[in-house]
């Protein structure tokens, strides 16, 4: 941050007197008038760092349209217009329409309209955002709404200087919000370590101790660290001990909350791989069938996500729930159809199967990527899956993830409950487990056959809906999760969703333990090695199937 | 009866006398291959520069064709399969006998033709950028060096930015291990510490990014300004993105410089929680340029999809074909050995004001941009350089190239040791 020290409060009469001076020609228009349209009028051709210069004229110039205008720019909303190189606000929710309606910055009323070809926005670069978002937080700070005041006293964090800080003083002595008054207390603490009473900073050390932020963290150690001539940046030899004993504190907090965070990565992980491996479970664990399509199944999920977006526009954020039994319909009555027409005809020849399974998904693909075209489909994220849940300074994890985590436990206990409660789970489980036995029962086992893997591609589809909001809807997707959908199937016994449930979770965490230390590729093969070893070990998975039937396979 | 059977006859003849017209009319044209992968994972960036090249053979064609003839579009799908790619290049060269043919994507695909190019000595024009250390005779590279990406980039970074803390995120493969490689000796070189760069690598099309975002996260707040400069490749930056968007990694404190990402990538992305992180390349669609304003409007007409973006390959193919044109008029000929003969020295304009300069090393000059995400998908330029740079086969910074120069005009060598005056031939590393 090499600029934007601005140093507001009892400077700004004097630039307002100075502006007085300088502008006196300009009749018709107030001081603080001229020189802010003057500023604003510069912004259309100056380079980046003249803008920077423009916006602290523009926040001196003191002019009631100063925030509108800068927080124009911040959101886009400036334009310069072409003919008279004039600034113009755009009214917000109209920048894709071929007009756009002007507003006048002076006097923020409605300026007529113009084509947006007329109009040169006026952009800015990073440094600029966040030059505007900290000069911007000191009018939030005052904001109705807390969370709009948090972040607000977040982004003057980012520039403490003098006037800032008088402003947080203030702001602590009014603030009702128990959340920003803690947030303005770090903030203040931070600055009293610049303080030179030991004293002060003492009592700043033993404020900061209860943060775990990792800014604190850097800025406690930077207290303890010696400079290039060997002596102590800090010379309070109380203060130096009393910054050690904060940064051990919060070290050993933080540590504590990343194991935690490495743990929840490891279930998030598994529950992608559960979700997708128990539609498998079922087609190829209690059927016996390898279904190669089954990634397919799960694209079609994916990209029945995609068509009821496209269906329902403005409904984005319920239509996520809409596809869950969209995708199970269309996954499910093409597993039907699949099962019908070529499966039935190869049970008890699993080459055959395999081969004519891989077929299936090669046609699957191409026709989808016939219909969709090659290119990646964009499935929208609804705003109440984006974002993270932030449980406290150190531990976060995101939103899209948790509620995956969610639905794989509650798909899983559906699909239990269907399996053991049900009439046609009770078929299922029968002809799974002696079919010549449940035909003389009176079972309809190809018919149970037909509704089990329909059952099994279904849930295919619904794991297809959670992972169009992890990863890219294109034709590939299946492809990519097939081979682990199999290995969490063998890992944990085939036939036994406990174990894909088992399964999918420990090797979704060992892969997150490993990976900071082998790095992602090294910690997928060493997961792929030790599950190798442990077949060697027990062929059966982790809960293998009993019972005659199983025996006799 | 007679008159029947000799009507039927008659018809039969013109039936044939079209038919052998039109074989004759095949004949007559020169045929323009086009090596994109139309299927696999690769077909989300290449289906793009198939139309690209259909389109700028159907506009010369309109034009008049190419030394009195037509052109005509040879178009194979080598399916995102390196060795297919070779095969279907041998096809390309050895059945239909192309001119020209204008493909590949990654650089293992480029790899995998290139000795099929130079034993049947083809002319394959390359419009990706790539990672340099190679230079031969029958390619010639549309798309940026490294020096003409990946080094003004991190200069940007360090300079403008005054970013002290590197983390190089790639995929797994050639790319972005050498560019990697050409980065970190081009850091250390300038001072920046060893344990101030982080290099980490993920495979294709990895999606469970939130280990690595968070660790990212980690590494970039330890008090000094950090950004990421991602080579990652192809589909696994959207869940990237998406990833980083989620744990609030905001342009403003770690910004995300890209080689890789352009408007096309975007295109699948909601990028309005990525505005300010930056990509590097030699074209951007927003650059408000009047052959740019064209060139858009002639691809929407083509393409039959106003929202269809273009991008930086697709500009690389613009200039290689309009480049290829100008070689054959000038060597009167669509021989390619004459037609390479004719190509250093050549000129054309590019899309955003500026010449594209055949050079003796089989580069071209490209001006270097680095955009900013807007909300929209599009990049607004925020630096430039002030005029081309020429493009560099063999870098500067790897003291194993230092000595090695690409010189096909006076040298007639693409691997040339000024040290001990040998030429390696194809013997890359």
């Amino acid at each position: 941050m090499k600029c934007c020290c601005l140093s507001l409060g009892g400077r700004w009469l004097l630039m307002l007197l100075l502006a007085t001076h300088t502008t006196g020609f300009v009749y018709a228009q107030s001081p603080a008038d001229a020189s802010f349209s003057g500023a604003v009028g510069a912004l259309c051709n100056a380079a980046f760092d003249e803008k920077n210069k423009i916006v602290e004229q523009i926040v001196q110039s003191g002019h009631p349209s100063a925030q509108a205008t800068l927080t124009a720019l911040l959101e886009d909303r400036l334009y310069c217009r072409n003919q008279d190189q004039k600034v113009f606000l755009i009214k917000p929710a109209a920048e894709d329409s071929p007009t756009l309606s002007l507003i006048d910055p002076l006097t923020l009323t409605d300026a007529g309209s113009v084509s947006s070809d007329d109009v040169t926005r006026i952009i800015t670069n990073n440094h600029l955002r966040r030059v505007l978002q900290t000069i911007l937080a000191r009018f939030e700070l005052t904001s109705s709404k807390a969370s709009v005041r948090l972040q607000a006293v977040k982004n003057i964090e980012r520039d403490l200087n003098e006037s800032n800080i008088q402003l947080l003083r203030e702001r602590s002595d009014v603030e009702t919000s128990s959340k920003v008054k803690k947030e303005i207390a770090v903030g203040l603490g931070l600055a009293s370590l610049d303080s030179s009473d030991a004293r002060e900073r003492l009592k700043a050390i033993s404020m900061l101790e209860g943060s775990m932020r990792q800014d604190v963290l850097n800025r406690l150690q930077a207290l303890v660290e010696k400079s290039p001539e060997g002596t102590f940046v800090e010379n309070d030899e109380h203060v130096r001990k009393a910054a050690e004993k904060a940064i051990q504190s919060i070290e050993s907090r933080r540590s504590f909350y990343s194991g935690i965070q490495t743990v929840l990565f490891g279930l998030s992980l598994g529950s992608v791989l559960v979700l997708i491996a128990i539609g498998l479970g079922i087609t190829f664990g209690v059927m016996g069938v390898i279904n190669m399509a089954h990634g397919e199944l799960m694209m079609l999920g994916a990209y029945s996500t995609y068509v009821v977006q496209l269906l329902m526009p403005s409904y984005i954020g319920s239509s996520v729930l809409v596809a869950v039994p969209v995708a199970f319909m269309v996954s499910g009555v093409m597993g039907i159809l699949i099962e019908r027409t070529i499966i039935r005809f190869l049970y008890g020849r699993p080459l055959e199967t395999l081969l004519a399974t891989f077929g299936v998904s090669l046609v699957l693909q191409q026709l989808v990527r016939t219909i969709f075209t090659a290119l990646n489909r964009e499935v929208k994220t609804p705003d109440w899956m984006s974002g993270t849940l932030q449980l406290n300074e150190a531990l976060a994890i995101t939103y899209n993830r948790l509620y995956i985590l969610i639905f794989t436990l509650i798909v899983f206990t559906a699909l239990l409950l269907v399996l053991k409660k049900t009439r046609t789970g009770l078929e299922i489980r029968a002809v799974a487990q002696n079919r010549a036995m449940a035909k003389s029962m009176g079972i309809r086992s190809e018919w149970v056959d037909a509704i089990t893997f329909g059952l099994g591609s279904g849930i295919a589809g619904i794991a297809g809906v959670a992972l169009s909001q992890v990863t890219n809807v294109n034709a590939n997707l299946g492809q990519s999760y097939i081979i682990d959908a199999f290995l969490v199937v063998v890992f944990g016994g085939v036939g036994s969703l406990w174990g894909a449930m088992v399964a999918g979770l420990v090797m979704g965490v060992v892969d997150q333990l490993l990976q900071p230390y082998a790095g992602a590729v090294l910690a997928k093969i060493f997961v792929l090695i030790a599950l190798i070893l442990f077949i060697q070990v027990r062929p059966r998975g982790l809960f293998p199937a009993t019972g005659r039937a199983a025996e006799s396979q | 009866m007679k008159d029947r059977s000799t009507r039927i006859g008659m018809l039969a003849l013109g039936v044939a006398l079209v038919f052998s017209a039109r074989a004759h009319a095949q004949g007559d044209t020169i045929k323009v291959g086009v090596l994109h992968s139309l299927s696999g994972t690769m077909a989300i960036s290449e289906t793009t520069l198939k139309d690209t090249v259909l389109m700028m053979i159907d506009e010369q064609n309109k034009k008049g064709g190419l030394l009195g003839k037509k052109l005509e579009a040879v178009v194979v799908d080598p399916a995102s399969n390196w060795p297919l790619f070779a095969e279907k290049a041998q096809e390309l060269l050895e059945k239909d006998k192309v001119a020209v043919v204008f493909g590949c994507w990654t650089s293992v695909s480029r790899k995998s033709v290139l000795p099929v190019f130079e034993k049947d000595d083809g002319l394959l024009f390359y419009p990706v950028q790539y990672e340099g250390e190679e230079s031969s005779k029958n390619v010639i590279y549309t798309g940026a060096a490294p020096n003409q990406q990946a080094i003004p980039a991190v200069d940007y970074l360090m300079k403008e930015v005054g970013v002290k803390r590197w983390v190089l995120e790639g995929t797994d493969y050639v790319y972005p291990r050498t560019t990697n490689k050409i980065l970190e000796a081009y850091l250390r070189a300038k001072g920046v510490q060893s344990e101030d760069i982080s290099i980490n690598y993920t495979p294709f099309g990895y999606s469970d990014w939130q280990a690595r975002v968070a660790a990212i996260k980690k590494f970039g707040s330890a008090g000094k300004k950090t950004a990421v400069v991602s080579t990652i490749n192809g589909d696994a930056n959207v869940p990237f993105y998406k990833e980083l968007a989620n744990e609030k990694i905001s342009a403003e404190d770690i910004p995300v410089v890209a080689f890789s990402v352009g408007e096309e990538e975007l295109s699948g992305l909601d990028t309005k929680p990525l505005v300010g992180h930056l990509a590097a390349w030699n074209y951007f669609e927003s650059i408000n340029t009047p052959a740019n304003k064209a060139f858009i409007q002639r691809w929407h007409a083509f393409i039959k999809n106003q929202k269809r973006t273009t991008n930086d390959p697709m500009e690389a193919h613009y200039i290689g074909f309009n480049l290829w044109v100008k070689a054959v008029q000038k060597a009167g000929s669509t021989d390619v050995e004459k037609v390479i003969a004719a190509l250093p020295g050549l000129e054309t304009p590019n899309l955003t004001g500026g010449v594209a300069k055949v050079l003796p090393n089989h580069h071209i000059t490209k001006p270097v941009y680095i955009g900013e995400v807007r909300a929209d998908g599009q990049f607004d330029v925020v630096w430039k350089t002030s005029t081309t740079v020429p493009g560099q086969a063999w870098s500067a910074y790897l003291p194993s190239d230092k000595d090695i120069v690409a010189d096909w005009v006076s040298l007639k060598c693409g691997n040339y040791n000024k040290a001990t005056s040998k030429c390696s031939g194809q013997n890359y590393k």
